[in-house]
């Protein structure tokens, strides 16, 4: 193996590399607006909004990811006369619907382990449905959803290596097409650098994850660091037992 | 707030049904409350007390029946259909926009508190004053700050309801409650989450707040005590069906009924 071809050739991974960050982090973003509307639509008690929602989610979570991507990449421009400047715009939206469709049963389920009696309050103070969900539902949920969110934005990540298969010259590609030049043996420490570059990239987004989700923790009164905010019930108690004997 | 001279029932049952699927839960119950007025509604678990206090914080709906204008069926706060609604002149059950304008005038104070885990205390009592009774920022902080102050928390105001004790949340879930001026509050068992140390403090707010406002409350608890003390009347309910009522003196001291005196015996015994 040679380790200084590889070495030579990583100015010409910055594009690509480039490209996989852009197809995981627009794909990533677009995904959590679908994550979010197929979330709430399938957490509606309302059949008509439910059942729409829930079609479009078992579609794209029950048909195959590769198949979506020719799909919007190749076939949508020939039936449906929509041409995609760009085969990278294809991907970001194949990948998005697919991982958007799998979040959103992560931001139902969290919406639903809301816990009842918050529901009830709300209805108590007489808030409307959409109050309820923006002042009290969604933020206590949103915390709840981080590390699931989290464990899909990383395969995601991962799954931008598919768009190398319509084309798209990213990490993965590139590595295939120097490494190819020079037959299979070759291709080895190229991919073992890509393997590298992914993991990097996951370890990034798992630790801007973790940050987010301390960030969401503390909006909802829980803060790892502060140790005497759930200590405090017992001590306050007894301090107020013994003020009053 | 109700006039206290006001002959009219704040609140009327008239024959109201509630059943749970096959479980009927309150069978043509009527009963008036009338504005000011302090009533406990005591009875075993089961028997409809709480039921009744969710039905006006229509947390549950009533079971409709037909021809309400005969047969009843219909809840009436302030001398209005409050689980119906006045449709030419025949009553049709609520929908939720009447239920939204029915339900300002009742406040309700839950048995786990409820707050918003995700706000500060002076947000959980300010939040709904700003967005649904549309009271400027400053002038609901000010109601929460003397609310607050009622209840004896108003060195709390920046904390999380998960940095409070028990009965430090329940006290700030009357002020949030109290912000909301209801003329109707209703209070469900709100002691039995607590620790025995922290009912007395709650218990003391709520005593502040009988004698110093004249909201009407309908209590569900088991703090006999407290029950004597703060009320007009006592209902004892059992399978849906008020057993005995009368004056606190006169349940508790001499209850007629041999339910009342075994469920009595049965609570001062635990």
């Amino acid at each position: 193996m040679d380790f200084q071809a590889v070495i030579d050739s990583l100015p010409r991974y910055a594009e690509p590399l480039l490209v996989t960050i852009q197809v995981t982090v627009a794909s990533a973003a677009l995904a959590l607006l679908v994550a979010f509307a197929l979330g709430l639509m399938t957490s509606s008690k309302h059949l008509v909004v439910r059942t729409p929602a829930r079609v479009v989610v078992e579609f794209f979570r029950g048909s195959s990811v590769v198949v979506q991507l020719f799909w919007f990449a190749i076939a949508m421009p020939v039936i449906l006369g929509i041409q995609f400047d760009y085969a990278i715009a294809a991907a970001i939206i194949a990948l998005a619907l697919n991982y958007g469709s799998y979040s959103s049963e992560v931001v139902r389920s969290a919406i639903a382990s809301v816990p009842k009696g918050q529901l009830e309050a709300c209805t108590a103070l007489n808030f409307t449905p959409i109050q309820r969900m923006r002042l009290v539902i969604l933020p206590q949920a949103w915390p709840e959803m981080i590390p699931s969110l989290c464990s899909f934005a990383i395969m995601l990540l991962k799954a931008s290596a598919l768009v190398s298969l319509i084309s798209v010259t990213d990490i993965t590609r590139m590595a295939t097409l120097i490494g190819g030049q020079g037959g299979g043996v070759n291709q080895l420490p190229h991919l073992a650098l890509i393997l590298v570059i992914y993991f990097v990239l996951a370890w990034l987004i798992w630790n801007g994850m973790r940050a987010l989700e301390r960030k969401a923790k503390r909006g909802v009164g829980i803060d790892a660091k502060l140790p005497k905010n759930r200590a405090i019930d017992a001590p306050a108690a007894a301090a107020g037992g013994g003020g009053a004997a | 707030m109700p006039s206290p001279t006001s002959n009219e029932p704040i609140i009327r049952f008239d024959r109201v049904n509630k059943s749970f699927g096959d479980l009927n839960v309150l069978n043509g119950l009527s009963f008036d409350i009338a504005p000011a007025e302090r009533v406990t509604l005591i009875g075993p678990s089961g028997s409809g007390k709480t039921t009744i206090l969710r039905l006006l914080m229509t947390l549950e709906h009533i079971t409709p029946v037909k021809h309400p204008e005969e047969n009843g069926g219909v809840m009436w706060v302030e001398g209005e259909p409050f689980s119906h609604m006045d449709k030419g002149g025949k009553l049709v059950v609520a929908n939720e926009r009447h239920l939204r304008q029915a339900r300002q005038k009742i406040g309700m104070v839950f048995q786990q508190f409820n707050l918003f885990p995700n706000m500060t205390v002076m947000r959980n009592v300010t939040e709904a004053q700003v967005h649904t009774l549309k009271r400027s920022k400053d002038e609901a902080a000010a109601k929460a700050k003397e609310l607050l102050d009622l209840v004896g928390l108003s060195d709390k105001v920046d904390n999380y309801p998960s940095q409070l004790s028990g009965g430090q949340q329940q006290r700030v879930a009357i002020a949030r409650a109290l912000a909301m001026d209801p003329d109707i509050l209703l209070l469900d068992e709100v002691t039995s989450a607590l620790d025995p140390e922290l009912v007395a403090d709650v218990l003391g707010v709520l005593r502040d707040v009988a004698s110093s406002t004249n909201i009407t409350m309908l209590i569900v608890t088991h703090e006999m005590g407290f029950a004597r003390d703060v009320s007009d009347r006592i209902m004892m309910f059992d399978k849906g069906v008020i057993v005995e009522e009368g004056a606190p003196e006169a349940m508790f001291g001499d209850p007629r009924e041999e339910r009342t005196q075994d469920f009595l015996r049965a609570v001062r015994s635990e």
